[in-house]
């Protein structure tokens, strides 16, 4: 399928998917890099802020789809919408911790394991399922991005698993992690509202597919680390597929575009 | 060397001779070579300091990497501070083999710098309140890291030529990262262009600082001195800094810009810039932990080596199983 091709249907709900891919990457790399400099060790700092950068290169992948889509310049959507226009999930957007990045930050370790494992075992299944797209940018798109992404799981599959059988202290950080992440990770799993119509024009597989997919995965590791399945996962705070947001998000944002917003029309 | 003696039957002063002849010779001396202690501590000093400021340089650019204006400037200054970080590791790595002879690791590194024994550069003690400030930092102080490094890829400790090999060429793209920066904000509208010429007159002292005194005089060190003997390094301090002048006086002149100094120069007789001295007693008090933002950043620092405690101990204990 190609831009010509489609309904004017069709290309808002393709809009909207990428909308979320690019927005869950988008607002996870920004808090990665808040944790830059404050990484449990040196080496950790610079595998962590390269995993980041990959994030971050992966969002503009996508926003620059939006571009060509006719949504408008790349670095205006994503530094100029209001959150409520944004389409990530909302465990995405949590503050890493206690304090800012630039103040007394008291940032959870365990949080940044979980979260990011967990995600990077979604971002596995979704471009697997996005790779045979009949959008074929994006099926471009995922081919790309698969190739990084190999590693990204690798890297947090190990810290997770380390930190999960070691000490009695780390078990139990890691283990409120996961309550806190499963708390919020249905709202990562789901496509949204429209996600029927992306699964009719061929552009992703079928919701619950991809959810027992993800479940699948994650039953096999909790099994091999002795830890209990606590249902499926939910959505506490809110859909951010629908444009549901958290403060956490707002405040973000603000960050993020506070140089460009002062003249978003010059060159930076 | 006598014939029929081995190497360890020498007399210390047979071996410092030996030692100083393979330096002259211009060999490389690795790892594990026999050295003089005050060529050791002087190796540990200079590249743990410069390890650890690499780590803590990223923190005033760290201020400015999620707020980068653009997609692009967002993905370049991640790729260029993850470089720093990268350096820094490189170098801790060379330092450790120097100490591990003595007992010491990366602790003592870490607890060092908390305690203000181990210090790091002066820039990196220096508020960075603008992004015209990440463009001057990528494109000033790395330009100047990039002069004082070069002269030591030839040092006489290979480990450490080695890696300002790759750290010097990454470097280059940092410099010209910064540059862009420079340019868009040189060639844009009239606030930006206050933005860098406020910068400028910001970074201009330490700058003038980074490369350090011209002589012992002015701090009562002679490490310089020493590492010139040891052929660690080629050139003096203000050697360097007339050479960081050559090199961007005149492209800070070609962008409009003007230089906080008035009475700075090019003088055709003696071949050498003339500019303002900068206050040395003040530089050692940067240095010292006394800079406008050194207990901030070391604060950073403690905050996460203290919250990441658990995960240390978590690791340690995998190791032990």
């Amino acid at each position: 399928m190609n831009t010509e091709s489609m309904h004017q249907q069709e290309r808002t709900e393709l809009k909207e998917l990428i909308y979320q891919l690019a927005d869950d990457d988008f607002i996870l790399a920004y808090r990665g890099s808040e944790w830059l400099g404050l990484a449990p060790h040196i080496e950790e700092d610079v595998a962590f802020s390269s995993i980041n950068q990959d994030m971050m290169g992966h969002a503009s992948m996508y926003y620059h789809l939006l571009e060509d889509l006719g949504e408008g310049d790349a670095d205006r959507i994503a530094h100029l919408r209001k959150p409520e226009e944004f389409r990530n999930a909302i465990l995405l957007e949590m503050v890493n911790g206690r304090g800012t990045y630039l103040d007394k930050p008291d940032y959870d370790w365990a949080f940044a394991v979980v979260r990011n494992y967990f995600y990077a075992i979604h971002k596995q299944v979704r471009l697997e399922s996005l790779r045979v797209s009949s959008y074929e940018p994006l099926a471009n798109a995922a081919k790309k991005i698969m190739m990084e992404q190999y590693y990204h799981l690798m890297h947090w599959e190990i810290w997770f698993k380390q930190l999960v059988t070691s000490t009695d202290d780390a078990r139990q950080r890691m283990l409120i992690a996961v309550d806190k992440v499963w708390k919020e990770f249905g709202g990562v799993l789901t496509l949204g509202p429209s996600y029927g119509e992306f699964v009719k024009a061929g552009l992703i597989e079928d919701e619950p597919l991809l959810k027992k997919r993800w479940l699948n995965r994650i039953e096999k590791v909790f099994k091999e680390t002795g830890i209990e399945l606590a249902g499926e996962p939910a959505i506490e705070s809110g859909n951010g597929r629908k444009g549901e947001h958290t403060p956490d998000l707002a405040e973000a944002l603000a960050t993020l575009s506070e140089v460009y917003a002062t003249n978003p029309a010059s060159g930076w | 060397m006598q014939a029929g003696l081995s190497f360890e039957q020498l007399t210390n002063d047979e071996k410092h001779q030996h030692f100083m002849d393979r330096i002259n010779r211009g060999e490389k001396i690795e790892a594990d070579d026999w050295m003089p202690d005050d060529y050791r501590t002087s190796l540990i000093r200079l590249i743990s300091m410069h390890g650890i400021s690499e780590i803590m340089g990223a923190l005033p650019e760290k201020e400015w990497v999620p707020k980068a204006p653009s997609l692009h400037r967002k993905l370049a200054i991640m790729a260029k501070v993850q470089d720093e970080m990268g350096h820094g590791q490189l170098l801790l790595r060379v330092a450790e083999d120097l100490m591990a002879p003595l007992g010491k690791t990366r602790e003592d590194i870490m607890q060092d710098l908390f305690s203000g024994r181990l210090k790091f550069h002066n820039v990196f003690h220096m508020e960075a309140p603008t992004w015209g400030d990440a463009g001057m930092i990528a494109w000033l102080v790395d330009g100047a890291a990039i002069i004082s490094q070069s002269m030591m890829l030839d040092s006489s400790y290979g480990p450490y030529a080695r890696a300002l090999k790759r750290i010097c060429a990454e470097e280059v793209f940092h410099a010209q990262h910064g540059e862009s920066i420079i340019l868009a904000l040189a060639e844009g509208t009239p606030e930006q262009r206050a933005l860098l010429q406020d910068s400028l007159n910001r970074w201009w002292k330490s700058l003038i600082m980074f490369f350090g005194p011209k002589s012992a005089k002015e701090t009562g060190n002679s490490n310089a001195d020493k590492n010139i003997m040891y052929k660690i390094r080629t050139k003096t301090n203000e050697d360097l800094r007339q050479e960081f002048f050559t090199k961007y006086i005149p492209r800070i002149w070609a962008l409009g810009l003007t230089i906080p100094d008035e009475t700075i120069h090019f003088d055709e007789e003696t071949r050498m810039w003339v500019y303002e001295d900068v206050d040395w007693k003040e530089f050692k008090q940067i240095v010292s932990g006394n800079g406008p933002r050194s207990q901030d950043r070391l604060d950073l620092r403690r905050r996460s080596y203290d919250s990441n405690g658990w995960v240390r101990d978590a690791l340690a204990a995998q190791k032990a199983i």
